[in-house]
């Protein structure tokens, strides 16, 4: 079990600060992911970035940075043909997701010698983040929280209204573009903790749960960082209580909050404005541009 | 396309022979349209007819595949930051958390330049005049999701008025709202037509209103008289189909001529 001194460990430090920085990274993208519902875009370009991992160990560049560019471009790529293609990107995104862990896992076949730490980069291992991740950590999250301070009104723009962006002149494609590449650096900074296959979770998840709580897309993003980090220091002390797997346990807690978040909105602050139901109030959704 | 020495008499939208075709199909056969300023255009005609399609080739958003426009003397795009836009749908997400101040603001990053990091005093000062203005001041601090449908639609006309555009396009702008909420709208309009231009679409004769100063029929191609008068030529052409002109209640001015309304121009 738990006792007092676990706090003086060196690698509990990482884990901490490792928990600190990766919250910061996905509220504040995350939030921007859920509501611009690119939920799937963000699945596809962290699964791929497997590729970026097998490529590494294939050679001999670490695997972090390998996933870090492999990623990037994905998400260029797909904003690029997303631009090119409409709406009908689902199935790219499904093509994109398999062949880069096909990539990846080919890559690491061909990959001489034994490759020890893969289990950790698919399902993370917050207990032994070595201290060079964490710098590399810090100064992706602190690109993220510089690049969204910054454009934080076209942003906002962006993810609320693109097509009156685009009315207004505000360069929608870079804009997005932008969005990608800052989702796939944050898929980056989320291996160590919860690993690939689990990072789309939690980029999500806490975005998700207060988003039914939250009125404004500040303080949605504040939100999503704090519970964030208690979810991930909640599953980092478990983990180590119970002896569990950490991104998995981090994952299952953030599923559990997001469920009973479910049922609490809807008595929320959020909806306590005006009378009628929800469905009273919505207008139909654009189906499409006539004669498109 | 013609330039006359007087810019008050160029037309603040021009469209010339304009096409326009999506995937083999043809959605607009040589329109052109004229708008001068201080008109109330109305562009009707039935779904499918292409209103949207040429709202947002007006709008730069959409390229035709031939002809040319002009908005303000300027390539569809270029004055977009003196063009307010009101869509047809909801084309943002009902529960994205924001106010209806948040909303309203936004519509002054037209005229803001890279990297649009900071609102100014003077936009703030707009949207407190325009959200007084359309009685949405008490609302804005209320997160758009808690709008009614009505209200929503006030927000996306403030939010198309902050900018101080000197043209208004709407597209269908109360098809989803009720009756009385309808008539408000209308009246809102007619109120901030002393300063604008007005193009407005609606696949709905009915809502053409005696505010209206002139009217065109679209349907693929463009059926017009330059004048403010509906005529049942120029419907039957449009919908090719007897329409029943009386049906919504229209006013009765709608056909025939009203003396001290519309009239040349």
């Amino acid at each position: 079990m738990m006792d007092a001194g676990i706090l003086s460990f060196g690698f509990f430090q990482n884990a901490i600060l490792a928990a600190v920085l990766a919250s910061i990274a996905c509220g504040i993208i995350g939030s921007l992911v859920v509501v611009k519902r690119m939920v799937t875009v963000s699945g596809g370009i962290s699964h791929a970035a497997f590729g970026g991992v097998g490529l590494g160990y294939l050679f001999s560049i670490d695997p972090i940075v390998g996933a870090f560019f492999f990623s990037v471009g994905v998400a260029l790529c797909i904003g690029i043909v997303k631009e090119k293609a409409g709406q009908e990107i689902d199935t790219l995104i499904g093509a994109v997701w398999a062949a880069g862990m096909a990539v990846g896992i080919i890559s690491v076949s061909l990959a001489e010698g034994y490759t020890p730490d893969l289990f950790s980069y698919l399902f993370g291992n917050i207990l032994l983040v070595p201290q060079g991740d964490i710098i590399l950590m810090a100064v992706f999250s602190a690109c993220i929280v510089a690049i969204v301070a910054l454009f934080y009104l076209p942003l906002q723009a962006v993810t609320f209204d693109e097509e009156y962006a685009r009315v207004m002149n505000l360069p929608v494609t870079a804009l997005s573009l932008v969005l990608l590449v800052l989702t796939a650096t944050c898929v980056i900074i989320l291996i160590r903790l919860v690993g690939i296959i689990l990072g789309i979770a939690l980029l999500v998840l806490p975005a998700a749960s207060v988003r039914g709580f939250t009125t404004r897309l500040p303080t949605m993003m504040a939100a999503s960082v704090v519970l964030a980090l208690v979810l991930s220091l909640s599953g980092l002390f478990l983990s180590y209580a119970w002896d569990l797997p950490s991104g998995a346990t981090i994952i299952l807690l953030g599923a559990a909050v997001y469920a009973v978040s479910l049922v609490l909105s809807r008595f929320s602050p959020a909806r306590r404005w005006g009378g009628g139901t929800r469905s009273d109030r919505r207008l139909p959704q654009q189906e499409g541009p006539e004669g498109r | 396309m013609t330039r006359t020495g007087d810019p008050r008499m160029r037309p603040v939208i021009e469209v010339s022979d304009v096409s326009f075709g999506h995937n083999g199909k043809v959605i607009l056969e040589h329109v052109s349209l004229k708008v001068r300023k201080g008109d109330f255009f109305a562009l009707i005609g039935p779904n499918g007819g292409g209103k949207t399609t040429l709202l947002k080739i007006i709008l730069g958003l959409l390229v035709p595949s031939g002809g040319t426009v002009t908005v303000l003397g300027q390539p569809p795009g270029r004055a977009r930051s003196r063009v307010g836009y009101v869509p047809q749908f909801r084309t943002y997400d009902f529960s994205y958390p924001i106010t209806v101040r948040e909303m309203v603001l936004s519509g002054r990053l037209s005229h803001a330049r890279f990297p649009w990091a900071r609102y100014t005093p003077a936009d703030h000062e707009a949207a407190d005049r325009i959200l007084e203005r359309l009685r949405m001041a008490p609302l804005a601090e209320r997160p758009v999701s808690a709008l009614s449908g009505g209200e929503q639609q006030r927000a996306i006309l403030a939010r198309a008025l902050v900018g101080n555009p000197e043209v208004l396009i709407l597209d269908e702008p109360t098809v989803y709202i009720d009756a009385p909420t309808e008539v408000h709208f209308y009246n809102i309009l007619e109120d901030l037509r002393k300063d604008l231009t007005v193009l407005l679409v609606s696949h709905d004769i009915g809502v053409i209103s005696r505010h209206v100063t002139r009217v065109a029929c679209l349907n693929r191609r463009l059926f017009t008289h330059d004048s403010p008068e509906i005529t049942e030529d120029m419907i039957e052409a449009a919908y090719q189909c007897p329409v029943d002109l009386i049906a919504h209640g229209i006013p009765h001015r709608v056909l025939g001529d009203h003396p001290g309304e519309g009239g040349s121009r």
